[in-house]
């Protein structure tokens, strides 16, 4: 192995480990039970290339104010636990790099279209009462687990169908973003809407024409007008705009 | 406990700035939409003039003579033109037409709802509105 002169190391050694430069994180704060309003609070944050933003919010939680609450688990978009509004814009603090937000002030507030528990915390009941609303699992009457069934056979085609739709988090940004659940406390919303063409969409599932009935209704699809942010902000690639309008196609007889 | 529901409300819905082109193309549907309501409503009420007698009429239709009646109409033309053209591009799109395939998602998970004919039917729309506008001045301000 070749040798490594101290001049070489110490250069390397530079350009491993850049100096760290500051951004503001500002932070909505606000606690329901003790507030009428919330308030934003600055914090300088040293950040590095690679700094999440959920990195800083952890980092002001452990140097700055121990009292910010945030709610995170796996750290790496899989668990859709840590959504929150950057910049305006509702998206996972832990996939968004503050170096490709290209701005020394970064601002996060709590999703918009849910109730806040504390700071960035928001309440997920309705979206997950939702969600089960729809019946998320396959129904029909017989099992593949009892008697001598056998497995539910299905082609790389039929998969295709419903796979990207089943890659949902129940992050919530979707709703978040949807312009109609900014207004109506009812509606079924995005993600919900979209798991139900996932099942509708499995050609092992038996429950299409229920799901059906279920999303028409005054506060279900037809709600919908595509503008398409929910597929704007989902960062699993799920499409809800896509699935929403298949879906709808089933009500319209464009789809069998 | 009632929690405070942070819905983004009216203002929130109408921001056309966040999503990109096809949230612009949502706002302007909704706009032109309402703004085709009132026109609807207007022209009821202008028409109705007639049942006062011919002096009504007259000074109804010499309302829509004056500079600002001109104005009102051709952005009644630009607001027709938008709201048919998007409107068949949504009403497709409703019934998955155009809207892109199920598929196996690839980082950086561009969705294919939001496909190019999708945001090139929306320019058009756009466009076809500015040409129809520009059209009726022609023909309202010409000689």
């Amino acid at each position: 192995m070749a040798a490594i002169s101290p001049k070489m190391a110490e250069e390397v050694s530079q350009t491993a480990v850049p100096t760290p430069k500051s951004i503001t994180l500002v932070i909505s704060k606000f606690n329901p039970n003790h507030e009428s309003s919330y308030k934003f609070v600055e914090f300088k944050v040293p950040v590095q290339k690679w700094t999440t933003v959920l990195d800083a919010i952890l980092y002001v939680k452990q140097h700055l104010d121990t009292s910010i609450a945030v709610r995170y688990s796996c750290r790496q978009a899989s668990c859709g636990s840590c959504g929150m509004k950057i910049n305006g814009k509702p998206s996972l603090a832990c996939y968004t790099k503050i170096s490709e937000l290209n701005s020394d002030i970064v601002t996060v507030e709590p999703m918009s279209n849910f109730p806040i528990i504390r700071d960035l915390a928001v309440d997920f009941t309705s979206l997950f009462s939702n969600h089960k609303k729809l019946k998320p699992y396959i129904i029909r009457e017989d099992s593949e687990i009892v008697g001598d069934a056998k497995e539910f056979l299905q082609t790389p085609k039929d998969v295709e169908e419903y796979l990207q739709f089943s890659y949902c988090i129940k992050c919530g940004l979707c709703n978040s973003a949807c312009p109609t659940m900014a207004t109506d406390s009812s509606f079924l919303g995005p993600q919900a809407l979209t798991q139900a063409y996932r099942y509708v969409a499995d050609n092992r599932d038996k429950g299409k024409k229920e799901r059906l009935k279920m999303v028409d209704e005054s506060h279900g699809i037809w709600r919908c007008h595509f503008a398409g942010s929910c597929s704007k902000v989902c960062p699993k690639g799920v499409d809800p705009a896509m699935g929403i309008q298949l879906l709808r196609g089933y009500l319209l007889g464009f789809r069998k | 406990m009632e929690r405070q529901s942070n819905r983004e409300g009216v203002k929130g819905m109408l921001n056309p700035t966040r999503y990109g082109i096809e949230r612009v193309a949502y706002w302007l549907q909704r706009l032109t939409g309402l703004g085709l309501l009132f026109y609807l409503i207007g022209h009821v009420i202008e028409t109705s003039a007639i049942v006062n007698g011919k002096v009504a009429w007259d000074n109804m239709l010499a309302l829509t003579q004056t500079t600002e009646g001109h104005i009102i109409l051709i952005l009644v033309i630009g607001m027709s033109a938008y709201h048919t053209v998007n409107g068949i591009r949504v009403m497709l799109g409703h019934g998955g037409i155009g809207v892109g395939k199920p598929g196996m998602p690839d980082y950086p998970y561009k969705a294919a709802s939001l496909n190019y004919k999708q945001r090139a039917s929306i320019w058009i729309s756009i466009a076809l509105a500015i040409i129809a506008m520009l059209y009726g001045a022609g023909v309202l301000f010409g000689d």
